[in-house]
């Protein structure tokens, strides 16, 4: 009797992890390979300003040290000043993704407000939203903010974080409109509606819980263009240019002539860094898009099934695989598959759409 | 032709906001941009002072309505003011100087990148799994790298080390510009390693985006219908299917037109291109106002005259487009 009590909660206990697990396998391989990567690049962020073997700005006076090569010392080399380049990229990491991940929350919030409050308001107010973000969205962005950071002082990180925010949400904006419009007419608004739900309740709990995705998708994307946008504004050197970021580094290996010396190990870190930073976001994005849209998939990845192949790789949909003639002899390979569909075969294991040739 | 014309009107929209925007800016902005000037020119006279005081709109000379109206005026008539990092030369002409430059190098360059990352999206997106997918994970990372990043490396190896390409600059040094050949090839072998590096880094998203419109075309009941037809697979793939997933690509030409601007401008800095980007930043690091608003307005205008030329070959090769529905 007593038992009966373990064996009943054991299999709950034991079925929870293998549901987590196999969410992550059925991950595509560019959202694994992305969320991996970015997972190191914000652990470096959180760990490395304490790990750095120096600190960044510290000029080592010695004379061997300038520019010199990566040693076990300092094992990415060091500046023009001895300052230590490891330690530089440790911080510059931190400083750029702390920069690049405000940019993201408060341009993605500032979509949703203006994508939901267009949507929801209607009429003229919808005309006048949509048409201010339809304007800054075609207003060339960098010449912009060039402008704008040109007038700002350049101290602190708020003036660039403010003003990228503020120039990266008509994007999401847009698509959030449309979503929050297709969302809007479904009939669990309508019942939110009849049993008396204000309108700012069925918004917070009705209408953006269901569109996390795509604000999820919306904010990847903005930070890869908070990323790109603030490491080359630092490059061209608008931006607080005593703070350690990648894009200062950049600047700073730039105007030293790093790259004329041959000090690769000065320039070639930190714009690698922001590559494969940018890498995995572009990545992790494309993954979600093929979990939403299975026609992009990887054409090889797509016929595994739990790691097996289901059936031989055809060639893809060419039509004359044969000498020419040949077309002619019988119905073309799609077609035949187009007619084999209707088989009774085709009927218990029918193939996903766009597979059709195979 | 109302689909034209309501694109028209957006467009003097947008356009009228980027001037206001213009116009606002320095009004808005914390920091004096007088003192910022004055302090290159110690020793100007104090009319100078309310001269440049007028032009940079600190003064408060009339309302800000009179003030409005007349720099409206102004950008109408071309008349920027007179840059003060290279005193006292017309912003206008500064500008004029640069335009050809930069219209050719990067007109030309993100055609290129247009036309053959669109080719190689047809190929991608036909051959689904063929070797031209494989390239993709290859051309996202290329796509991630910024634009100056990749530029810097080219420049190492091919210009620094292997001497292949000049360092930097438009054209050979002592050459004057003119329309004679020891110019122009050197001004074309000077072009060659920047356009290279804007086709490399914007192939990439023309080739994923026609790619991806691609195999949703394919998928449609009428080139099943081609193929049953038994069409050479040729005429399906370009006349077929890549005729209408290309349209989806020309409207995201308009709105990709920002970001190649934008790279555009830092290549420039790179390869010290005697281009609008250059002269741009130059401006800005040295605080030279007018020359700078000048020049944002400039660039807004290319985007967008851009833009509508696109709208307009939507409008030719879109019969929806042309019956107005494809509104944007």
């Amino acid at each position: 009797m007593t038992a009966a009590l373990p064996l009943s909660t054991i299999p709950a206990e034991l079925a929870a992890p293998p549901r987590q697990l196999g969410r992550w396998k059925r991950l595509p391989l560019k959202a694994k390979v992305g969320a991996v990567l970015l997972g190191l690049f914000v652990l470096a962020a959180i760990i490395g300003p304490i790990v750095a073997p120096y600190d960044p700005g510290y000029q080592d006076p010695a004379p061997g040290l300038s520019m010199a090569a990566p040693s076990a010392a300092h094992l990415l080399g060091t500046t023009q000043s001895g300052q230590d380049v490891l330690s530089q990229l440790l911080v510059g990491i931190r400083l750029t993704l702390e920069l690049a991940l405000l940019v993201g929350v408060i341009a993605t919030a500032l979509s949703v407000l203006v994508g939901v409050t267009s949507a929801f308001l209607g009429g003229i107010w919808d005309e006048v939203l949509l048409l201010l973000s339809n304007v800054f969205l075609v207003i060339p962005a960098l010449p912009l903010l060039i402008v704008l950071l040109g007038y700002l002082p350049r101290t602190g990180q708020t003036a660039t974080i403010l003003v990228l925010a503020g120039l990266g949400w008509p994007w999401g904006a847009r698509v959030i409109r449309a979503q929050t419009l297709s969302i809007r007419n479904r009939d669990f608004i309508a019942a939110a509606r009849e049993t008396g739900e204000s309108s700012w309740r069925i918004i917070a709990f009705e209408i953006v819980p269901n569109q996390v995705s795509l604000i999820a998708a919306n904010f990847v994307n903005t930070v890869l263009y908070a990323i790109g946008t603030s490491v080359a504004l630092a490059f061209i050197g608008l931006t607080n240019l005593s703070s350690w970021s990648l894009g200062t580094m950049l600047y700073w290996a730039e105007s030293q002539q790093a790259l004329q010396l041959g000090a690769w190990w000065w320039f070639v870190p930190p714009g690698l860094a922001v590559a494969l930073m940018g890498t995995s976001l572009v990545l992790l994005n494309t993954g979600i898009d093929e979990l939403g849209n299975p026609r992009l998939r990887d054409a090889n990845q797509r016929q595994r099934f739990h790691g097996r192949r289901l059936r031989p790789t055809a060639p893809t949909p060419v039509l004359h695989v044969g000498p020419e003639p040949a077309r002619r002899s019988g119905p073309p390979a799609r077609v035949a598959a187009f007619l084999r569909s209707f088989s009774r075969e085709a009927y218990l294991n029918p193939p996903r759409r766009g597979e059709a040739g195979r | 032709m109302p689909f034209i014309l309501r694109r028209l009107a957006f467009y003097v929209v947008a356009l009228w906001a980027a001037v206001t925007l213009n116009f606002f800016i320095p009004r808005a902005m914390p920091g004096n941009a007088v003192e910022a000037v004055m302090s290159k020119f110690p020793n100007l006279t104090p009319s100078a002072y309310r001269a440049i005081q007028a032009m940079l709109g600190v003064g408060h000379p009339g309302s800000l309505w009179h003030q409005y109206v007349s720099y409206l005026n102004d950008v109408v008539h071309l008349n920027f003011g007179i840059s003060s990092s290279e005193y006292p030369a017309p912003v206008s002409t500064i500008i004029g100087e640069t335009i050809p430059w930069t219209l050719t190098l990067v007109g030309t360059a993100t055609i290129i990148a247009f036309f053959l990352g669109t080719f190689l999206g047809i190929l991608a997106g036909w051959r689904h799994g063929g070797w031209a997918d494989r390239l993709l994970p290859a051309l996202m990372f290329l796509q991630a790298i910024p634009y100056f990043f990749l530029a810097l490396i080219l420049l190492t190896l091919l210009a620094l080390n292997l001497h292949v390409f000049p360092i930097g600059s438009g054209y050979g040094q002592g050459l004057v510009p003119g329309w004679h050949w020891d110019f122009i090839s050197s001004a074309i072998y000077h072009s060659i390693l920047p356009a290279f590096t804007i086709v490399i880094t914007s192939v990439a998203g023309w080739m994923l985006q026609m790619r991806n419109v691609m195999i949703t075309t394919i998928g449609e009941d009428y080139v099943l219908a081609a193929q049953a037809k038994g069409l050479p697979s040729r005429r399906i793939v370009f006349t077929y299917a890549a005729r209408n997933a290309l349209l989806p690509q020309l409207q995201g030409f308009g709105l990709a037109l920002g970001f190649v601007v934008s790279g555009a401008i830092i290549m420039e800095i790179v390869f010290s291109y005697p281009g609008i980007g250059l002269l741009l930043v130059n401006a800005v690091t040295s605080d030279d106002f007018p020359l700078t608003q000048a020049i944002f307005l400039v660039i807004t205008f290319a985007v967008l005259m851009a833009n509508l030329i696109v709208d307009i070959v939507v409008v030719l090769a879109d019969p929806r487009a042309r019956a107005g529905e494809a509104a944007l």
